[in-house]
């Protein structure tokens, strides 16, 4: 028989993990064991594990800090708005299906616009200007209008009287963001986002490519005297994961009936961060877990509605503290290297450094 | 006379934000980690100033005093507290933590505050301004003290890191920590003193922005932080001159594209601005050039 090796094993636990929480919860809401406030949460829950694994691939495995990453999603968002909409004739699923691959498409593009300039930056630096186009694009977003009539789309940058619709519908108004959408999302739509952005994340990692970018983020120097194309390679995974924000973005959009360019601001940006870091920086399912956990927290923290928000600062603070405390890491670390030698057969030293998953 | 006028507004916006850029610039120099929460201790100065002013019928200048004392201890407490533990912790699990101080400070504010934007009456109220050649020119006390209080502080504070020991020090501490350790230099405190001038500084910053622009939330704090921090970058992190430089320069150029171009689509300027002289000059316009060794 053939032995299935560590990271194989690590990923089949991810996907299992995704599947049975879906099989679980679509029961459970089938069965009417679910609160209406938590059955809302679902496609958000969805979409910000979408998100925290697109960003896990440029923050974890390509190691450079985005602060930008709701402005690749408010992209897919918008884009995903007007083609769901302008196409009235189809049916609802195969829009859908539609806003979130041209929606993608757009922020892939945008990627590339932003990583170009962007990647030839390094640290701190690269931090602060993909903070700046996220920015950007939220303010470009603010100032643009959109409609529709039956002569095709009509764009504008001053407002929607500009437009010079013929009994047509305004789809994105400016500072009031898009308006009017449909609720096409569905939870079964998200459960397949995310395991589409997981086969590509997982597959992209474990391929030639997925090395040749950890390479490049353990050590820039030494992949590049062997030969790996640097801006290749850092462009290759920040495209993936602006494009997987952008799918995320018009899932998240449709399940509204209006959204607004400020929704996808820093903040965001940051909370997508938190959930990369807490999960653990490249791991995966990590970041699965910490998107589910911290989105469903503060709903879960209601009961203490004014304080809510100030008792998830207070955890997030104490978490990392905890988390990085070296007194409570050693522990832990000897903790596993004694259940290491338990459960050891044969040696497993050959794996080490492979998987990114540890 | 109206590109002077709006030249002078663009120094003094400029002003507001260099000086909450040295926070960004001094924290990073020494302490190599992005604080967050910097924006949000410049709420808190303005609130602290607005209750003492307004509700116990204070002074403006006890009101600044108390302000700059209330930062500058909650500077030192969030160091200890949250900072310090990770000193030897990733960067960015120190960021996270910045940002979950950022949350606290704003949620604790919305708890004691409330939502509800309060009206600020401005420290020089009723302070005479400047007309100048004949009443084409007006400027407004506010602007006048927010630009001689960053002339102030800068002089200060060049002086401070120049000829103190304390300064020398923080110098020192922000070249090489560990060599500074073996010089005897006390790397803890020093860092304390560092966010502690940096949230003093905070504190006279949110005084002088929310004198210029009144409206009081506890969100008030987060925009500005982000535009000081790109200004700080802008002028090279860790750079003190660069923080002034950058800062002055931002400020110009939002209200000069507030006035020539577009209301709406003057932040996207600043921060192309930003990515332009980032990409011509990679470490901002007075930053260090880091020699990468193999």
């Amino acid at each position: 028989m053939k032995k299935i090796s560590k990271t194989t094993r690590s990923n089949l636990i991810t996907y299992a993990l995704v599947i049975v929480a879906f099989v679980v919860v679509q029961s459970l809401v089938a069965g009417g064991q679910v609160s209406s406030s938590l059955k809302g949460q679902l496609i958000p829950i969805c979409v910000y594990i979408c998100m925290a694994v697109s960003l896990n691939l440029t923050v974890g495995i390509l190691g450079e800090l985005s602060l930008g990453h709701a402005g690749f999603m408010s992209v897919g968002a918008f884009t995903g708005v007007i083609v769901a909409i302008s196409l009235q004739g189809l049916p609802g699923p195969v829009r859908l299906l539609l806003a979130i691959v041209i929606g993608g498409a757009t922020a892939a593009v945008a990627g590339v616009i932003v990583g170009v300039p962007v990647l030839r930056l390094q640290g701190d630096y690269l931090a602060i200007v993909t903070l700046a186009f996220g920015e950007i694009i939220k303010n470009l977003l603010n100032n643009i209008y959109v409609g529709v009539d039956s002569h095709g789309l009509h764009f504008s940058a001053t407002d929607t009287a500009s437009l010079g619709l013929d009994n047509g519908i305004v789809l994105i108004n400016g500072p009031m963001g898009a308006v009017g959408i449909e609720k096409l999302s569905t939870f079964v739509a998200g459960f397949l986002l995310i395991l589409f952005v997981l086969t590509v994340t997982l597959n992209l990692i474990r391929s030639r490519s997925g090395r040749a970018i950890m390479a490049v983020r353990d050590n820039r120097i030494a992949a590049e005297s062997v030969g790996i194309n640097i801006t290749k390679y850092k462009l290759m995974a920040f495209v993936t994961s602006a494009a997987m924000a952008g799918m995320s973005g018009a899932l998240y959009a449709l399940n509204y009936s209006s959204v607004l360019p400020k929704k996808f601001d820093f903040n965001t940006s940051i909370l997508v961060l938190v959930f990369v870091v807490l999960g653990g920086m490249g791991n995966i399912r990590g970041s699965i877990i910490a998107a589910t956990v911290l989105t469903i927290l503060p709903e879960a923290l209601r009961a203490v509605n004014d304080y809510r928000m100030l008792l998830y600062a207070i955890v997030l603070i104490l978490v990392m503290l905890v988390t990085n405390n070296p007194i409570l890491k050693n522990g832990w670390n000897l903790i596993k290297e004694k259940l290491a030698f338990w459960r050891r057969k044969t040696p497993e030293t050959a794996e080490k450094g492979v998987g990114a998953d540890e | 006379m109206n590109l002077l006028l709006n030249l002078i507004n663009g120094i003094s916006l400029g002003s507001i934000y260099a000086i909450i850029a040295l926070g960004y610039t001094m924290v990073y120099g020494i302490a190599k980690m992005l604080n967050f929460a910097h924006g949000d201790v410049i709420m808190v100065g303005a609130y602290i100033c607005f209750c003492t002013v307004s509700y116990l019928s204070l002074p403006p200048a006890a009101g600044i005093l108390l302000a700059m004392l209330v930062c500058t201890v909650l500077g030192i407490v969030i160091e200890r507290l949250a900072y310090k533990p990770l000193r030897s912790a990733p960067s960015l699990a120190v960021l996270i933590t910045a940002i979950g101080v950022s949350y606290f400070l704003q949620n604790a504010a919305l708890l004691i505050w409330k939502s509800d934007p309060k009206v600020f009456t401005s420290v020089v109220d009723g302070w005479p301004g400047l007309t100048l050649f004949g009443g084409q020119l007006r400027i407004s006390a506010v602007t006048i003290v927010t630009i001689l209080a960053n002339i102030v502080i800068m002089i200060a504070l060049t002086l401070f890191t120049g000829k103190t020991k304390m300064g020398k020090a923080m110098r020192a501490v922000s070249e090489d920590k560990g060599a500074a350790q073996l010089m005897g230099i006390n790397v803890n405190s020093t860092i304390s003193l560092t966010f502690a001038i940096g949230s003093g500084l905070a504190a006279i910053a949110g005084v002088l922005l929310c004198s210029a622009y009144p409206t009081l939330m506890p969100t008030t704090g987060s925009m500005p932080g982000i535009k000081a921090f790109t200004a700080a970058v802008l002028g090279g992190i860790g750079s003190i001159p660069g923080a002034m430089l950058g800062g002055i320069l931002l400020g110009v150029i939002e209200i000069f594209a507030k006035a020539y171009i577009s209301t709406q689509l003057s932040d996207a300027i600043v921060f192309a601005v930003l990515i332009v002289v980032l990409l011509i000059k990679p470490t901002g316009l007075l930053g260090k050039k880091i020699n990468e060794k193999v």
